[in-house]
């Protein structure tokens, strides 16, 4: 542990960490613009210089490693001079356009103006522009702006394993640019705009709409993928602007899908604002007092059994516990939180978590990936798989679809019958599995949502346990969900109660008559075609598959318009925050259904969330605390039984629609013709990391 | 003047066969098993004892390099690289080695990998020299054909491989880790140091970078030992070197010479003097293109060697020594070298990408003399925010020249300036 | 001469592409992106410049992102990214040549060729490009065609060389001023003392 004079200050520091780090440790901030903690060091851009005590020149504090006994001084005079020599070179060529630049208000180069910037220009002669570049629907270029300090290129290269960003040319006409056979089409490519520190990259789809300071800012949670990542909610009035990762080491770092962050401007589009009923065939609009009496006057008097409830991809605990308890005042043990029908086994919960957790999969030695395309189905995941086989020492393999997925891996086909070789060790990875240290599979929902799912869970549950995946501080055995309401809904017990139908079983009984009432609650991905006569009762945001099918629509809030809790596909308990309203007479989910209960005449007993987050509690004290993580203790899972010869495949087959919100956005429509399905399945070119 | 016997380069003007039995006649591969018997140790203590010095600009002594390298090979192979990127205008003297004398390259490969523990060297020649590279390649041929590299080079159980590695037009890739950076195949960027390349160099592995006449000359150090080479030129500066003397002389040449020759006795005994007479003479830039220029009074009888001129606050360089009369418009010279620098820099860090561009458009103006003269203190100024900020010595390098004009010259800057302000009048 | 949009589609011919297996066999295994510049030199040699499909073929080869391989095709300068003609007439003007009359040599360049700096006959014969120094500075003022080294140039003997590549010709490369290489006017003043015994003549 060396020991070093930093400003004065002697302190002593972990060896290989850089002078900046360990400003850091003692508050030092030292300015930068190439630095990037998360990034490869490069050094290039200057501005961290620092002074080092019988070293002849400034030296770059990001890359210079502690010594013992150094004497550094990061703000002397002499460090002063040498970073305000580093902002004149960086602004003689850089636009004054601040007060047009979405940047303006959050820019790094324009902060560190202010403290190192001279308040003329010397410069007279011309100066540079740059011609932007087509970055796609997402991402707009400024390219004059740029200060060539390449995190983009990092970025893309290193952490979402896309290189398709570089610096051409060279000298004073360095520019940054996409290779011209790519698309810049990764699933992460928004992070180069929070990544960039000028205004070179900025949000296309927010052009324009907001001045940085303008926005209130709200921390909440994703619920676009299952992983639960930390995001911020910026808004004006009641419109959300943009949405922006927030740090969380252990899910998302502070990276976000894009999906994640742009499709916002589908919580503006096609929302379901206020009630509807269907007369005459067709949805008109009506007040909540006559949807109420309308649902009323056809579920009154029915027999339970008769009706059902199935819940969606992104509905809250809340929401399923009032509907779960209002079903249980009808009398109805119908109801379902896997509206895909995937096997899932409720009860048995290390059964159907991420249990190595998100962060955990870095410490995995060897993976199987089974019926899951994690690229698309959980990004921020997949650049962590990506990260830990960077690391080395990481051997991976997939059973399923065949792609590019920007870690190297052993592609074994797509049949369930190799799963069975290898659980059985007839497959040389049985053998990688077994002899690594922290093994692990993942099994996606293209896996579990086959008729064969329960036997493939039984197989990978088989193979989990020969291998050593599940031992004392290890748990490898993980199920990737990619609804942010599955889990929730499992630990809840939002499945058939005893003598109930599941998924399958309701649209059935639909379609066969048995059943004469369906809730609903968000679920849009349910056959809803085959719900024969049924009457639909549709509780969600979005006029999507759902309301189309309805006969009551019931409009609620968004993610972003309510306070509600989920538990991500590791078994995280997290909540959103109320960030602006639901728009028109939408309401709050569990007030929605809390109202209709007195509409019923058989009023559920909760008044406030308060009270309805302790019926949650009650009902499973895992779900009691916000933020918390149990690990689950194992049990085998799944029944063996026949495989089908259906190849595996992701449950995702377009990355940029998946939900009724995504379905709506504008931004993700337009990705959806220009990169297609994502994966850069569009981009004809490899990365460079295909196996 | 040294002694045509103390002469390295016997070759140097393509007079004699280059291939490896014109070679031979002129002593190399004289028995170099014995000298490989050495051992390793032996052959870095007289490399130091020499006091060779790197023959490529930076003077670092080139047995210290080689002792910084681990002393055993561990899991990382090491490697031994040549620069042969001779670019630094001015500059033509490997070029001569590589195509009239390539096996004293190729036994001085031989030798200096061996002492640092390698078992394979890449000679990294910048792409223009094709007809160099092709002597080269003929040259490591004939070695490989002759057991005197490869397996077993020489019968002394040594394995050794050696191969050419061309580059494209990059001037930048003559810095050693942007040498690197090229061999690798990515884009000739300099890295940041530490690590240094003794530690993680080529491929990540041990390596030292030598220029081709630090390497060329080290067989014949060994065999006439090293107390000969220092004997030679002054302390610290010992030893003779391959001038490259161009310009406003009457007969530009290359020429190896011993260290420490005044730059009079120089140019009057090999280039038949100053073009016009001595009382012709203007300016000096005495050690390639990045060398700061000197006036008459401070070169005419400086000792031609690293601290001679580092005295007069200039450098030796490559001893490449560019000489102009009073005829040369000073300022469009050190424009066009600002110019090459400007096209040179790699663009990575912000002070030479920024800086370069910046000096070489006022560097335009003040050649048309459009230019104030306060302006003059602010173009000095901007060459010392460039120097010492960058990554690597490119920002320097663009730096000094303008700071030799500005400090040596500076009558000849206003008198651009004052001629221009007159006719515009 | 080829254009941009005429190349659709590049790879080595048979013999090249056993030179290029050579050539990777330089290099240790896994790190084949070492080749790179010796590929695209190859290809160039090939198809006369470097096109977006030769950036792909050879980063398929080597296994790179074809951006890295754009970079490296960016970043150096002998990396024709246009066609060029059959004989590329590269004159240096830095500053040694500069000193030595590249004034002289530039003109009567651009006028035996017809051509300003960085353009090309229409016959697609000759490209004329105004370089950085190319190491041959005590023989200054130089250009370089091609592979080869034009040496210690007047206005006039830049003509007699171009105007000879007109007529099919191939000028001796080197000095074109009589000079022993890079030995001074008249001879050189030092090694006259050597002889070499066994030399073969």
């Amino acid at each position: 542990m060396p020991k070093l004079t930093i400003d004065g200050t002697e302190i002593e520091v972990e060896a290989g960490m850089t002078i900046l780090q360990a400003a850091e440790t003692i508050g030092i901030e030292i300015p930068r613009f190439c630095y990037h903690e998360r990034l490869a060091v490069a050094g290039n851009c200057r501005m961290c210089l620092v002074e080092v005590e019988k070293m002849p020149k400034p030296v770059a504090s990001c890359a210079m490693p502690v010594g013992e006994g150094m004497v550094v001084h990061t703000g002397n005079a002499n460090v002063r001079k040498a970073r305000q020599g580093v902002m004149e070179f960086l602004l003689i060529n850089h636009p004054l356009d601040c007060p047009i630049c979405d940047q303006g208000g959050e820019c790094d180069l324009q902060d560190q103006a202010m403290a190192y910037g001279g308040d003329r220009g010397r410069y007279n002669e011309e100066k540079r522009s740059v011609e932007d570049k087509d970055y796609g629907p997402l991402i707009q270029t400024w390219m004059t702006r740029c200060i060539q300090c390449t995190r983009c290129i990092r970025f893309i290269s290193e952490i979402a394993g896309t290189p398709v960003l570089g610096g051409l040319g060279r000298s004073e006409h360095l520019e940054i640019g996409r290779y011209v056979g790519a698309a810049v089409s990764s699933e992460l490519s928004g992070n180069l705009i929070d990544l960039c520190p000028v205004g070179a990259l900025t949000n296309k789809p927010a052009s324009y709409t907001y001045r940085a300071w303008e926005l209130k800012k709200t921390e909440s949670v994703d619920v676009m993928d299952a992983l639960g990542s930390a995001i911020r909610v910026d808004t004006r009035g009641n419109e959300v602007i943009r949405i922006l990762p927030r740090v969380n080491d252990d899910i998302n770092e502070e990276w976000l899908s894009d999906r994640s962050r742009f499709a916002v401007d589908g919580l503006k589009r096609q929302r379901l604002d206020r009630a509807y009923v269907r007369k005459d065939g067709k949805l008109v609009p009506t007040s909540w007092n006559d949807a109420f009496a309308t649902i009323a006057a056809k579920v009154n008097g029915l027999a339970g059994n008769k009706i059902a409830a199935i819940a969606g991809d992104q509905t809250d605990l809340e929401t399923m516990q009032a509907l779960k308890d209002l079903l249980a005042v009808l009398g109805s043990p119908n109801m379902d939180c896997r509206q895909d029908g995937a096997k899932l086994v409720p009860g048995n919960r290390a059964g159907y978590l991420f249990n190595s957790t998100i962060a955990g999969i870095e410490q995995a030695d060897a993976l199987l990936i089974v019926g899951s395309n994690p690229r698309i189905e959980a990004p921020v995941l997949n650049a962590r798989i990506r990260k830990r086989w960077l690391k080395g020492g990481f051997k991976a393999a997939v059973i399923g679809p065949k792609t590019d997925l920007t870690f190297k891996h052993d592609y074994l086909g797509d049949q369930a019958s190799i799963l069975a070789d290898i659980a059985s060790a007839k497959h040389p990875f049985f053998e990688v599995l077994k002899n690594a240290q922290n093994p692990a599979i993942i099994l996606g929902q293209g896996a579990l949502t086959r008729q064969d799912g329960t036997a493939i869970l039984a197989l990978a549950s088989k193979l989990a346990e020969a291998t050593g995946m599940i031992k004392d501080g290890w748990n490898g055995f993980n199920v990737l969900h990619t609804a942010a309401a599955r889990v929730g809904g499992l630990d809840l017990g939002f499945v058939p109660q005893a003598g109930g139908k599941d998924t399958d079983g309701i649209v059935a009984g639909a379609a066969s008559g048995d059943i004469s009432v369906v809730f609903l609650a968000g679920a849009d991905e349910v056959d809803v075609k085959n719900l024969g006569n049924a009457f639909v009762v549709y509780m969600g945001t979005h006029g999507d598959a759902g309301a189309h099918r309805a006969d009551v629509v019931l409009p609620t809030a968004a993610y972003t318009e309510k306070s509600a809790t989920f538990v991500n596909t590791e078994g995280r308990v997290q909540r959103t925050r109320l960030a602006i309203f639901p728009p028109g007479e939408a309401k709050e989910d569990w007030k929605v259904i809390r109202a209709l209960s007195d509409a019923l005449g058989k009023p559920l007993p909760f008044d406030t969330v308060k009270q309805l987050r302790e019926r949650i509690a009650a009902s499973n004290p895992l779900l009691a605390g916000e933020g918390s993580l149990t690990a689950a203790s194992w049990a085998p899972v799944g029944t063996e039984g026949a495989l089908s010869d259906k190849p595996l495949a992701s449950s995702i087959d377009n990355f940029y629609q998946v939900d009724p919100i995504s379905r709506a956005s504008k931004t993700m429509a337009e990705c959806t013709s220009q990169f297609g399905g994502g994966c850069g399945c569009n981009s004809k070119k490899k990365t460079g990391t295909h196996g | 003047m040294l002694r045509d016997q103390d002469r390295i380069f016997t070759n140097l003007y393509g007079i004699h066969d280059w291939r490896l039995s014109g070679a031979r006649s002129r002593g190399d591969w004289d028995n170099t098993k014995a000298l490989l018997e050495k051992g390793r140790d032996a052959i870095i203590e007289e490399v130091k004892t020499s006091g060779l010095r790197g023959r490529g600009g930076a003077g670092f002594g080139t047995g210290m390099k080689w002792s910084f390298m681990p002393k055993t090979e561990g899991a990382r192979p090491h490697y031994l690289v040549i620069n042969a990127d001779e670019g630094e205008p001015g500059t033509c003297k490997d070029r001569e080695i590589m195509r009239f004398d390539p096996h004293k390259l190729v036994e001085g490969a031989l030798l200096a990998s061996f002492a640092i523990g390698a078992h394979a060297s890449y000679i990294y020649i910048r792409g223009e020299f094709v007809r160099e590279a092709e002597h080269l390649q003929v040259a490591i041929d004939e070695a490989y054909a002759a057991g005197l590299i490869g397996k077993n080079a020489c019968g002394s159980g040594w394995d050794f491989d050696l191969y050419v590695h061309r580059g494209a037009g990059a001037y930048i890739c003559g810095e050693e880790s942007a040498l690197i950076e090229s061999l690798e195949g990515k884009k000739g960027q300099p890295r940041l140091k530490p690590p240094f390349p003794a530690g993680v160099g080529l491929y990540g592995c041990p390596t030292t970078v030598n220029n081709v006449e630090s390497i060329a000359v080290v067989p014949t150090i060994l065999r006439r030992s090293g107390a000969w080479f220092a004997g030679l030129g002054r302390a610290k500066n010992s030893g003779t070197k391959l001038f490259c003397i161009s310009g406003h002389v009457n007969k530009p040449c290359n020429v190896e010479e011993e260290m420490g020759i005044t730059f009079r006795e120089l140019i009057d005994k090999h280039c038949g003097g100053i073009r016009g007479g001595w009382d012709n003479l203007l300016a000096v830039i005495p050690g390639g293109s990045s060398t700061p220029a000197l006036t008459r009074e401070m070169i005419e009888n400086c000792p031609m060697d690293f601290d001679g001129l580092r005295e007069q606050g200039s450098g030796l360089g490559t001893a490449a020594v560019i000489v102009m009369d009073k005829s040369t418009d000073l300022v469009r010279a050190i424009t066009r070298l600002s110019r090459f620098y400007k096209h040179e820099s790699c663009g990575q860090c912000t002070p030479c990408r920024e800086g370069t561009g910046w000096l070489w458009r006022m560097m335009e103006r003040l050649d048309k003399g459009d230019m104030a003269m306060e302006e003059i203190d602010m173009l000095f100024q901007v060459t010392k925010q460039v120097e010492g900020h960058t990554i690597c010595a490119l920002g320097d390098a663009a730096a000094w020249p303008i700071q030799g004009l500005i400090r040596n010259f500076r009558p000849v800057i206003e008198q651009k300036i004052r001629a221009r302000n007159a006719s515009a009048a | 001469m080829s254009n941009e949009t005429e190349m659709t589609s590049f790879a080595f011919t048979p013999e090249n592409l056993e030179k290029a297996k050579a050539i990777i066999a330089k290099y240790p295994a896994g790190r084949q992106q070492s080749a790179v510049m010796p590929l695209l030199d190859l290809a160039q040699r090939q198809v006369g410049w470097t096109s977006i499909p030769v950036i792909e073929y050879i980063a398929d080869l080597l296994e790179m992102a074809p951006i890295r391989v754009q970079e490296v095709v960016t970043f150096y300068t002998m990396y024709n990214q246009r066609p060029v003609g059959k004989h590329h007439v590269q004159v240096c003007t830095n500053i040694c040549c500069l000193l030595n009359g590249s004034d002289g040599v530039s003109e009567a360049a651009k006028e035996a060729l017809g051509l300003d700096w960085g353009e090309s006959t229409e016959d697609g014969m000759f490209t004329l490009s105004e370089v950085e120094c190319l190491g041959a500075c005590v023989n200054a003022p130089m250009m370089q065609i091609n592979d080869d080294y034009y040496e210690g140039l007047t206005p006039d003997s830049t003509k007699n060389v171009l105007e000879a590549i007109k007529r099919g010709e191939t000028p001796k490369p080197g000095p074109q001023d009589g000079r022993q290489f890079s030995a001074p006017a008249g001879g050189p003043t030092t090694l006259g003392e050597l002889t070499f015994g066994t030399e073969k003549a």
